[in-house]
This record gives structure tokens, sequence and C-alpha cells, in this order.
């Protein structure tokens, strides 16, 4: 049952084959037994999810039931779920409670989805491997020595481990792909402006985007159905025709033009990720899919302009927090001023503050073009180079991350090594296109463990069903999303 | 353009951010890495490149002129901080957020 697709689960309920109440407690009980020693969860209310359930369970029995009516899914502590602690994984906001629902929340409500629990991330989602949370890092539940990527770690390592039936994330440089690339998951970053902001706390306005992160495409589609949608309370979001996201699963990929861009296969890929990478291409291949070599001459420059722009953004969002009116304020302060200063360098943790700093260093006076102009200018290159490859091409593929998890430990005092986990997937947050992670194949670690290596795939402005349908088309006929890693309960960890 | 210890002290000023001479220090360090990524772009010619702020062209949408929010501050101030300088109390006080006197 913890393997099943929502599809599959979806029909057990209404057929009341189980009822929500048994299959959250099913959930409920394999968080307790795993989440001790994988830390996916920041908080989980039992009483509060549990009462879901139920009524999910009484929309079933009037049958008035929704495809996702009744099912456990975990939520990106990043939303703001009324009277739920809501930390974005910040000592800053470590006994915030929520007084409102974010828009995404509102809307798994609305279809009688169960909120199992809010799941750890990065702090402010800064952070490509859940590290900087300060309620601790998360296991990657292929290899617990390793970290699940970020900033959705939590919601990744939640899914990988079946501890819930999917889950949210949220993508502003690789925060859905790189985290589903190293745990073997299927997330979906839309996009900007598919889906709501409102209620998401804010890192990086004009990059920030939710998604989906589930075991297969046809799940992520059904996800997509729920969230997706225009909403006026989010001044960026898109006013379009709601669409069915699971209308082209089933199309035939016979004639995709796949556009394979060299910058993507060059040095810094890890040689056996490139190999996972070109089996799954060989596969597309067999689908009836050409390949069309393309070149995004740019991608080198995305990370540069990313840690201009999203810091420049985040120092300005994060100034809200100033321990007046909730979050963190200091327990001992002379002045305003230095209320400000204590509560904000105790609030935050070090990368926030490296960020905050940068960010506040290229809007300064004297240097705003050299760093905040140019960044945009580079920006609209590398929008551009899309839009010259989508004439050549339907979808572009390559590796989601340059490599597959790394150990706990290993980057968390190099930040620049750490931004560069994100190489592959920064630029289509800053062109605003929506990419994919897929799971395609494993690839031993340096101890022999085998671990999970995404296939992204990216698409054309609103494209989306096209890329579920391309990914769906691939897990008709490889099983990589299937697998699911071997895990010991937490009494038996050392 | 090499940050020194003086910058990183004006920076986290403007920022709000309390450093102390050993983080400034360490900052130092990891900012400088951080800027010599960024340095990078300077290598670009972007001579009349319009700057792209945003991935969607859009404008601003209108909304009738029509009270839409509620009046929650009872809620909202239950998430007050607590006071601090040996109170635990919430900082709040008649409907009002407490902080030190700036006025004097």
């Amino acid at each position: 049952m913890i393997n099943s697709s929502l599809k599959q689960l979806g029909d057990m309920l209404q057929t009341k084959k189980i009822s929500s109440v048994e299959l959250t407690q099913s959930f409920l009980s394999r968080i307790s037994e795993y989440n001790p020693a994988i830390n996916a969860y920041i908080a989980l209310d039992e009483a509060k999810t549990l009462a879901q359930a139920k009524a999910a369970d009484a929309l079933i029995a009037s049958g008035s039931a929704l495809p996702l009516t009744g099912i456990p899914i975990a939520q990106k502590d990043i939303f703001c779920a009324k009277g739920w602690q809501t930390t974005c994984g910040s000592k800053m906001l470590a006994n915030f409670i929520a007084p409102y629902d974010a828009q995404v929340i509102s809307q798994f409500d609305a279809v009688g989805a169960v909120n199992l629990g809010k799941t750890n991330m990065d702090e402010f989602a800064m952070g490509s491997s859940n590290e900087t949370s300060y309620f601790g890092g998360v296991k990657n539940p292929w290899d617990f020595d390793r970290v699940p990527g970020g900033s959705s770690g939590g919601s990744a390592a939640a899914v990988a481990a079946r501890l819930c039936a999917a889950a949210t994330g949220t993508d502003t440089g690789g925060s859905i792909r790189q985290p589903a690339s190293l745990c073997g998951l299927t997330g979906l970053k839309p996009t900007y402006g598919v889906v709501s902001r409102y209620g998401m706390i804010a890192f990086a306005s004009s990059l920030d985007q939710a998604g989906p992160m589930a075991k297969s495409a046809e799940d992520c589609a059904l996800m997509m159905n729920v969230m997706a949608g225009f909403d006026e309370r989010d001044s960026t979001s898109l006013q379009r025709e709601k669409e069915d996201y699971t209308r082209d699963l089933n199309k035939p990929l016979h004639g995709l033009r796949i556009g394979l861009p060299k910058e993507f296969f060059a040095e810094g890929l890890d040689a056996n990720v490139g190999n996972v990478i070109e089996g799954a291409i060989a596969e597309y291949k067999k689908l009836g899919a050409e390949i069309v070599e393309i070149s995004l001459p740019n991608t080198g420059l995305s990370i540069p302009v990313y840690y201009v722009l999203a810091p420049a953004e985040a120092s300005s969002n994060l100034s809200r927090y100033d321990g007046v009116r909730y979050g963190h304020r200091a327990a001992e302060y002379t002045d305003l001023m230095d209320m400000y200063c204590k509560s904000r360098a105790e609030g935050f943790g070090a990368e926030v503050k490296r960020r905050i700093l940068i960010g506040t260093y290229v809007l300064s006076a004297g240097y705003y073009d050299a760093y905040y102009l140019k960044a945009q200018q580079i920006r609209r290159l590398i929008a551009q180079d899309f839009i010259e490859a989508f004439k050549q091409c339907d979808v572009i593929m390559g590796p989601a991350a340059p490599s597959t998890a790394f150990k706990a430990g290993e980057k968390v005092d190099d930040p620049v090594a750490m931004y560069l986990q994100d190489i592959y997937t920064i630029s289509t947050n800053l062109a605003g296109l929506p990419g994919m992670s897929v799971p395609a194949g494993f690839s031993a670690g340096s101890d022999g463990k085998a671990l999970p290596v995404g296939l992204q795939i990216i698409g054309n402005y609103f494209d989306e069903a096209r890329m579920l349908n391309v990914a769906h088309q691939y897990q008709q006929v490889t099983d990589w999303h299937t697998r699911m890693p071997e895990l010991k309960a937490s009494g038996d960890l050392a | 353009m090499a940050l020194s210890i003086e910058d990183i002290k004006k920076i986290a000023h403007l920022a709000r951010i309390e450093v102390s001479e050993g983080d400034a220090a360490a900052t130092l360090s990891k900012l400088t890495g951080i800027l010599g990524l960024i340095e990078q772009m300077q290598a670009v010619d972007t001579t009349g490149i319009v700057p792209m702020s945003h991935s969607q062209d859009l404008s601003q949408r209108l909304r009738d002129d029509v009270v839409t929010k509620v009046n929650l501050r009872e809620e909202f101030q239950k998430n007050a901080p607590a006071l601090g300088n040996g109170s635990s109390e919430p900082a709040v006080a008649d409907g009002l957020y407490l902080v030190p006197k700036v006025i004097e």
C-alpha cells in the first residue's frame, strides 16, 4: 500500500477497501518508526491530521470525493498552515503558529486531502543539502550517511522513505529537482506564476515556485491539478484557464524532438551520472524520439547571476524579521537598533546571514550597476538561450544534478561548492521555465551503495502537460521510479 | 573589488545583523569566495541589453476598491515575541506591540 500510486490509493478509498483514517494511521505509524532517524518532518500533529482524515471519510461516504480526497500529503514547512507550527527551517520562526493558510494548503484542504505534517528544509530554502535547517539535517533514505539534497530535503526524504503518499516542495534555484534527483523521485517545478505564492514564505520572489514531489509523473499530474490555478492574492499569479495535467499522459512520443545542451554534459558532470543520463536518452530513442544537439551558451553564468539576484531579493524579503511583531526577539537588548541587530543575529543561521549580507552589498550605493543591473541583463541572455533552443526542440534533457547524493558535512563549510550543485537547475528559474527531475537509474557511491540519478526535463513555458507525458511514457518502460530504499527502524540504528 | 573587515561591519550594520570581530573575519573569507564567483559576470559585454527583472512580462493588476481583509489583530498578536530584558510576557499591550522607547 505504501508503494501505491495516488490513483490506486484514490480507487481504494473510493471503493471503501480502506478508509482515509486507516491509510493515514499507517503513514503515521511509519513516521513514528522511521522519522526519528530520518528527521524528514519538523512538525506533526496527529489530532489535526486524523480529524482531516475523518472529514475525508465523511466526504467519500457522501459520494462527493475528488481524486486526492483522503490521501495523506506532506507539506513543506515553507507553507503557512493555520494553527500549525510554520518555521521555514529557521530559529527565527521556531515558535510561529501560522494564523492563516497558504493558497497551496487551502487548495489541498478544498479537495479533502490530509495534511500529514510539515517537512524539514534548509533554512528559508537557502541550501542544497538540508544541512542549514535549524531543526537538524535530514538523512537520505538511500544512504543515511548522505544528504537528501535541498532545500526541499524533508519532502524528498519523506516521499523516498514512503512516509507520505506525496509531498509539496518549492524551487527557487533547484530546490525541488535536485533533492528529487538525489532521493529518486519525480518532482516538477512549474512555470513561474502557475502555482500561487500566497502564504508561501518568500525567499527570492521573482524565482520562487511551488510544485509536487511524488513517486511518478502521473502522481505529479494529479498534484498539479490541485496546486495550479489563478489566485488574485498573489500579484504574479497568472490568469489562465484551468488545465487537466493528466490529459496528455498517454500520448505516444514518436517524433518528439529532445534537445541535449552540450553545456549540460561538459566538465563538472560526474561520469557515472552522465552514463545513466545517456542510458535514459537511449530509452527515449527507442520510444521514437529524435535527438537534437543544442547549445545554452550562458549556462555557466547562471550561478553568478543567481547569487546576485536571489540574495538581493532575499535581503529585502527577510528585512521583515525584526523581532517586533513575530519571530525571534533577543532576550537582552539596550535600544531598538540593538534589538533588531541582536534578534536577527540570533534568529538567522550562518548561510541565511551570508545571503542577506551579499544581497545588501550588491544593492548598496555605488555597486547597483556593477552587480544587480548586470545580473538582470545576463538573466535576459540566459532566457534568450532557451527561446532559441526551443525553436529546434520540444523538450530539453540533461542531468538534474552534477553528482549523486554527497556525504553530510562534505560541502557545508564551502558555500561555493554547495552552490555548484544547482548548475543545471538555476537557469530554468531565471528564465521562469518549468523543469522536472525523473528517476533514471542508479550509480554506485564511493562506498558501493546504489544512489539514485535524476534525468532533468525542461519544457517551454506552460508545457507542463507535455513534460508529464514525456516522463510518464518513460515510466511505462522503466521501473526506476518504483524502487524504494530498504529502511531499518530507528531502534536498530546505533 | 576586495572586501575588508570594515566593509563587512558596514554591510552588517545596513542589514541590521550584529557581528562580532571573530564572525566578521570568518564572514569576510566566505563572502570573498562568493564575490569571486559573482565576478565572472564582468567578462560579459551587456551593452544595450534590457535588464530582465521578471520572467513574465506582467503589468500590475488592479482590483475593486473594496475591503477585502478582516481584522485579525488578536490572532496575529498571539505570535508576538517575549518582551525580553527579564520579561517573558508577550511584547503587546492594549493591542499594540512593545519596543524600546525611540522618542525622547
